[in-house]
């Protein structure tokens, strides 16, 4: 079970387009193999940055709003919020060093 | 040191696993990080696995297998090896996290990668349209028009499933008839929401965010022609993934690693390679398995035979150095 907090179509903008923070937020669903092989990776990294970097995920059967609105076509996608845009999106399962190196600039 | 590690976890490795498990040699099997479980990981029903009469998902075959293999004495370690050092009778294998584990005998059973188109915006489209993976990403293609490029099992398997949620799929073939097997293929054939666009090759890729459509070469009088669609499913084959052993394991021209007659032995003595990183044929989830065994069999004769004083060393320091 990931620690991650959950986001919804309905909390979204609080959670994620209004917060101060950088936020990536985790784009899945629980048919996708990939997705749950990425989700402990992604638990680390956040435990591991939890001053830099805040990891929240949204299930896209339960919030298609959010899914379309940014343009999901393929899961797990992960995209990093600013100020309430998008500054950096990583798709696919990868291994914990290389989603590091995609979030370099947000780790430092 | 350990007798010996298992470098895969799709079909050839777990069975290998649990074969060398149940002799006693206490495998130690790296499963990869990302995509433990292999490519079964990313499909649905698997109806021509021996053993269930009702078909089985792919993913619940291979936790199956898992569990199989664990409850016999496997260690499974969730990581990537970076390394691999086959040479002389102790071999290396260097794992992401930085872990290095020491054994007598390898198997290598890495499977194959997906293919690529090998065209412009491939890349930069991929996950934006372009997918190598129908069952991942099917769902966002809802009453939208896609393709599916190739024509072997996997090419039909993946249109057939995309059916269910896009309004209509081109399959798209660059030569006339397919590679399927005739069951994949007349399931195809009868699916109202299927088109066949036959002697045709992708060469362009369109869209600036997102895919908004490709262009289709005719491979017999070279006419182009653009296919407005929002989704690109490549399923055009797979290569064997071989590149931890380039320059330490001999290959065949195909790109597959070399062995020993109907055995699994490679040049190099102590490493065994199983299942489709040496078949560039059947590719079977259950030929695989088999391979796997040939595998763990051949690596249980090969130790059976070394020296007493090496053997008691893997037996008497089985811990991570």
């Amino acid at each position: 079970m990931s620690t991650a907090q959950d986001v919804t179509d309905a909390t979204f903008a609080d959670m994620v387009l209004n917060s101060s923070d950088t936020i990536m937020v985790d784009f899945w669903a629980e048919w996708c193999g990939p997705c749950r092989a990425v989700s402990p990776i992604l638990d680390a990294i956040a435990a591991e940055h939890a001053d830099k970097i805040k990891i929240v995920k949204l299930n896209v059967d339960d919030n298609p709003q959010m899914a379309m609105k940014y343009q999901i076509t393929s899961i797990p996608a992960m995209k990093v919020f600013r100020g309430g845009e998008v500054v950096k999106t990583v798709i696919g399962a990868k291994p914990k060093p290389a989603i590091e190196a995609d979030l370099a600039e947000f780790l430092v | 040191m350990r007798e010996i590690i298992i470098i895969g976890s799709g079909p050839a490795g777990y069975t290998a696993a649990i074969y060398a498990a149940r002799a006693n040699l206490r495998p130690l099997l790296i499963a990869s990080s990302v995509e433990a479980g292999g490519e079964l990981m990313k499909t649905t029903e698997v109806e021509n696995y021996p053993g269930f009469a009702d078909g089985i998902q792919g993913p619940d075959l291979m936790m199956a297998m898992q569990a199989q293999a664990e409850r016999f004495g496997t260690e499974i370690v969730l990581d990537d090896v970076t390394k691999l050092e086959l040479d002389g009778e102790v071999k290396r294998v260097t794992l992401g996290n930085g872990d290095v584990y020491e054994a007598l005998a390898v198997i290598f059973a890495t499977g194959s990668a997906y293919r690529k188109l090998g065209i412009d915006d491939e890349d930069r489209m991929s996950g934006h349209g372009v997918s190598w993976c129908a069952t991942c990403d099917g769902f966002f293609f809802r009453q939208k028009t896609i393709a599916v490029v190739g024509g072997g099992d996997s090419a039909m398997e993946e249109a057939t499933f995309l059916t269910r949620f896009a309004e209509k799929v081109y399959v798209i073939h660059r030569k006339d008839s397919l590679r399927a097997s005739k069951t994949m293929q007349d399931r195809a054939f009868n699916d109202p929401k299927i088109e066949f666009l036959w002697n045709k090759e992708v060469v362009h890729i369109y869209g600036d965010e997102l895919v908004t459509g490709i262009g289709v070469m005719d491979t017999v009088d070279g006419t182009e022609s653009t296919i407005d669609l929002s989704g690109l499913f490549i399923a055009i084959g797979a290569d064997p993934r071989t590149h931890l052993v380039h320059g330490q394991l001999d290959l065949n021209p195909d790109g597959t690693i070399a062995v020993a007659g109907r055995s699994s032995r490679t040049n190099i003595t102590g490493v065994f390679a199983a299942g489709d990183v040496i078949d560039p044929t059947y590719r079977q989830a259950v030929t695989a398995a088999g391979s796997g065994t040939v595998a763990a069999l051949d690596a249980e004769h090969y130790l059976a035979g070394l020296p007493k004083e090496l053997l008691a060393k893997a037996e008497s320091q089985s811990v991570t150095v």
